[in-house]
């Protein structure tokens, strides 16, 4: 039995999940898209912080909300004028995008909700310490990856580059 | 023996085809022959030192206790290994006829290399176009043959003679503006092509059978006591002993494999060689620059069928079937080629026929070589012969090429007479048809004088047969000779300077190869070169040859060459009606003679008509309609389904997510409606 | 109550079917990529859960999402350059109208 206050956390949480993925798929405004998409991302964190990841946590605020969403609203101020609405949708385009979400949503969910056993409830668990996640990231040994964490290094660097030279002027 | 020299040997060449090759068209005309002439100098010194090292030295690397002649291995690097087993080396072996073959390659393509200097330009002085082309081709050339007649394994000899048939046909097209020398070039290659196939699957036969490459293991017997150093021996190397002794060894079509596989070889020879019926590409690579004509298609390359022969010949003696088939082919060669060359008007072609005939003769000496009779003097004769007609035959082809670049035709038709007006050329040649033609005391009298004891010693036909074509060969070359040089007045045509002897380049060459086609038969060869290394004679000195003589043989075979050339004298010296009507008497004969028997229309019928028409054909249609009709077939329906679904590929992302959901649903719904 | 896997399952599907109806029915490059973070974060999400209640032990979908989210980050940098240069060409980035290199 969990905690009241954990409970409504879960409920808040759970609300602006719901809410913000909502608004930021049907607003019309661009740049109100990506701010409810930094709330559902601030809810995403949440969850994490719930379940006792507390350096995940932090990674998605700083990576998720704090750099993708600022690269967002820098490309909506580069690429859109202000006041500057997208059209309203055709009602059959609206029909068929919900049509396509709901038969995903029902497929999936009733696929997850049929298959109560291994939905188990939550073992005990110590929240793990910076200096594991640091020795795990940085071994070679098993289950420690040091060669992923050297290989995303290089992506990013690759992007940055690419992104660079795709973005530069001729 | 250090390896300095026989590196140098086979190096120099090799360099000097680089460099001239490579950087040849930035050098002056001038220079590039006079390098080209000088590195190929450089080279006929240091096999003259290593073959004189090799005869002369009382080395026990070279020569045992009793006078045995022996071969050592100077080096042998593992050039491509493949398995523990088979491993190609390249290396030098040093024996009697490797000695020799240096000598007479070297001093050959020294002379055309001089003599090319004055060839290869017109009177004006004007430089042939590719003239450092050509200088580099004959350095190329010199150097394969040199690595041919030093291979150590018979696959080293295989690589080289390719390089061989490679520079030939590159030096046969020399003119390849020339659609006659471009064919020629073709025909030389695709014909000694396919002997070297024959060749080839001998060679496998044979190592698979033997387990070995190298010469010494096939033919010779270690000796004790000195690294790499082999006795020559018929029967008793390792090698072969288990293979000839189990006589339950595999047949195939009623022979031994192991005739298969030297009957094999001698194809290869052949086709090198130029023996019927694969001599076809030999009087058509005549188009090529007679100084090409004289250095590989009269003195060195075509000989390599006959050393290769050699080389393996103790291993024929083990299988004397192969012998008579050589002996067979090249007697009837012999005869083809003389009676041929009877009636040609392209001088070239004379000599070319002339040629033939000549390798015949060694060949058939060869065949009749038994260590029964004399110590095997057909061996000895033959590769005695070698070194005569290398030099004579060389001699008159470097006249045929002054007179030709004199006259600027091949024909004699526009020669005749022309004795006063080249004498220096006319001397040589004279000298030239005296040794073929065998008269005492020049070279070519001895050499053939020995084949003919040896054909003596093995069966009368044989001998008979050649002495009649000896004699031919003695008509032909005069009648070559009188149609040149006498026959009548020569005609200097208006605005025409009169012919003359050419440039010293050219008739220095001339004058050291008549000098040494004068004396080469008192060379002892019996004390130098003999199958087994074994001397024929106690002691050799200037006049061992001589004394050495088989008179009865000798005479007769002096008789027969006087009288076909005083024949030649009594139709030919002065302008008689005699030839025209000999033609009309024979008329057959001599239309069959003059169109080459007719060998080159029955290849082209049979590759035309039957290979082409028959069988190459209906596989072209089967080809193009079949096979490419399946093809087509396949396009086209790619085609047209492509072009149906092409309005799938909108370029609109949605439409494709759009596509892509649904299958995920899809998927999704099976999976749920299955497992659950 | 009880805090299941499916009380996170269900929010984090329900992010990802949101995400699946934007890209299909907004026109705007930027709108569609909004989407797609959507549809990563909600994969995100059940990676954390699984490893939470399936594996306590171990910490592979927390690393796994660890890398997700940096990947995330670098394919969203070159996307939006790839839309600005777009926009630059086509002064415009409406998705249908960006339909040039279709066959």
């Amino acid at each position: 039995m969990e905690s009241v206050g954990s409970i409504i956390m879960y409920v808040i949480i759970v609300l602006s999940i719901v809410i913000f993925s909502i608004l930021a798929v049907t607003t019309r405004k661009i740049l109100r898209a990506a701010t409810y998409l930094l709330f559902t991302l601030f809810a995403t964190a949440a969850i994490y912080f719930q379940l006792d990841y507390e350096f995940l946590g932090a990674v998605q605020i700083a990576v998720y909300a704090g750099g993708i969403v600022v690269l967002f609203v820098f490309s909506i101020l580069l690429t859109s004028r202000p006041g500057d609405n997208s059209e309203k949708l055709a009602s059959k385009q609206k029909t068929l995008g919900l049509t396509g979400a709901a038969a995903m949503l029902l497929v999936a969910g009733y696929s997850l909700i049929s298959r109560i056993e291994f939905l188990v409830d939550r073992p005990e668990m110590q929240s793990i310490d910076m200096q594991q996640v640091g020795e795990t990231l940085m071994g070679t040994g098993h289950f420690q990856y040091l060669l992923p964490f050297e290989a995303i290094s290089v992506l990013l660097l690759a992007c940055i580059i690419g992104g660079v030279v795709v973005a530069r002027k001729n | 023996m250090e390896a300095t020299l026989p590196i140098l040997i086979l190096s120099i060449p090799l360099f000097m085809f680089l460099f001239l090759g490579l950087l040849g068209k930035y050098m002056a005309h001038k220079w590039a022959g006079i390098l080209g002439t000088l590195g190929m100098g450089v080279t006929m010194i240091l096999a003259y030192t290593v073959a004189f090292t090799y005869f002369f030295s009382g080395n026990p690397e070279f020569i045992n206790g009793a006078g045995e002649r022996l071969q050592s291995i100077v080096f042998n690097v593992d050039w491509l290994q493949f398995t523990d087993t088979l491993v190609i080396r390249l290396g030098f072996l040093l024996d009697p006829i490797a000695a020799m073959m240096l000598v007479v390659i070297t001093t050959i393509s020294f002379m055309v290399h001089l003599y090319s200097n004055g060839y290869m330009r017109d009177h004006h002085g004007v430089w042939e176009t590719g003239f450092q082309r050509f200088y580099a081709f004959l350095s190329l050339f010199s150097f394969s043959m040199l690595g041919l007649v030093v291979a150590t394994n018979i696959f080293q000899m295989y690589i080289f003679w390719e390089l061989v048939g490679a520079s030939s046909y590159l030096l046969i097209g020399f003119y390849y503006t020339k659609p006659s020398a471009v064919s020629a070039s073709k025909k030389a290659f695709i014909v000694t092509r396919f002997a070297d196939l024959g060749f080839l699957i001998g060679i496998l036969i044979l190592s698979y059978y033997t387990g070995t490459f190298n010469f010494t293991e096939l033919t010779s017997v270690p000796v004790e006591g000195i690294a790499d150093v082999y006795q020559v021996s018929a029967g008793t190397a390792e090698a072969v002993k288990s293979v000839f002794a189990n006589s339950a060894a595999p047949m195939f079509m009623g022979a031994s494999v192991m005739t298969w596989a030297l009957v094999l070889i001698f194809m290869g020879g052949m086709g090198k060689s130029a023996m019927m019926p694969l001599h076809i590409w030999l009087p058509d690579a005549m188009e090529g620059p007679t100084p090409v004509s004289a250095l590989i298609h009269a003195a060195t390359m075509v000989v390599a069928g006959v050393y290769l022969v050699a080389r393996l010949f103790p291993l024929y003696l083990m299988e004397t079937a192969a012998l008579d088939i050589i002996v067979v082919v090249g007697a009837f060669t012999a005869l083809y080629a003389a009676m041929v060359a009877c009636a040609q008007v392209d001088i070239k072609r004379v000599l070319a026929f002339s040629t033939i005939s000549q390798i015949a003769f060694m060949m058939v000496s060869l065949g009749v070589a038994r260590p029964e009779f004399h110590h095997g003097i057909g061996y000895m004769a033959s590769m005695f012969h070698l070194f005569t007609h290398a030099m004579f035959k060389a001699l008159l082809f470097l006249c045929a090429g002054a007179i030709i670049h004199a006259i600027g035709s091949n024909d004699y038709t526009e020669m005749h007479g022309l004795r006063k007006y080249m004498p220096v050329t006319h001397i040589a040649f004279l000298i030239g048809c005296l040794a073929i033609a065998g008269i005492i005391p020049f070279a070519g009298f001895f050499s053939k004088d020995e084949i003919l004891t040896a054909c003596f010693g093995h069966s009368m036909v044989w001998y008979i047969w050649m002495s009649l074509v000896a004699g031919l060969t003695a008509f032909y070359m005069f009648r070559l000779y009188y149609l040149i040089f006498w026959w009548k007045e020569h005609k200097v045509h208006e605005g025409h300077h009169a012919p003359h002897d050419q440039a010293w380049t050219m008739t220095l060459p001339l004058i050291i190869l008549s000098v040494v086609s004068c004396v080469a038969g008192f060379v002892p060869f019996g004390n130098l070169v003999t199958w087994n290394g074994h001397p024929m004679f106690d002691h050799a000195g200037f006049l061992t040859n001589l004394e050495h003589l088989d008179w009865s043989v000798a005479c007769i075979s002096l008789a027969v060459a006087v009288i076909a050339i005083l024949i030649a004298t009594k139709m030919y010296m002065k302008e008689n009606p005699l030839p025209d009507k000999m033609e009309q008497a024979l008329p057959n004969l001599w239309k069959w003679c003059h169109h080459r028997f007719y060998w080159d229309e029955l290849y082209m019928f049979i590759t035309h008509r039957i290979i082409f028409g028959l069988i190459c054909k209906p596989i072209a249609w089967f080809d193009r309609h079949i096979i490419d009709g399946t093809m087509d077939g396949l396009a086209f329906v790619t085609n047209k389904l492509s072009w149906s679904i092409r309005g799938l590929q909108s370029g609109n992302v949605q439409t494709y997510v759009w596509i892509y959901l649904i299958g995920v649903l899809l998927l999704g719904s099976i999976t749920v409606l299955c497992l659950i | 109550m009880e805090m299941t896997m499916l009380c996170y399952l269900l929010p984090s599907l329900f992010m990802f079917c949101c995400g699946v109806y934007g890209f299909i029915t907004r026109k705007n490059m930027i709108a569609i990529l909004i989407s797609l973070e959507l549809m990563l974060n909600a994969v995100d999400i059940n990676f954390v859960v699984f490893n939470r209640y399936l594996f306590p032990g171990n910490m592979e979908g927390m690393f796994f999402t660890l890398f997700a989210i940096a990947i995330a980050a670098a394919e969203t940098a070159l996307a939006i350059a790839i839309i600005i240069n777009i926009f630059r060409v086509a002064s415009d980035i409406d998705v249908r109208e960006i339909n040039k290199m279709k066959f």
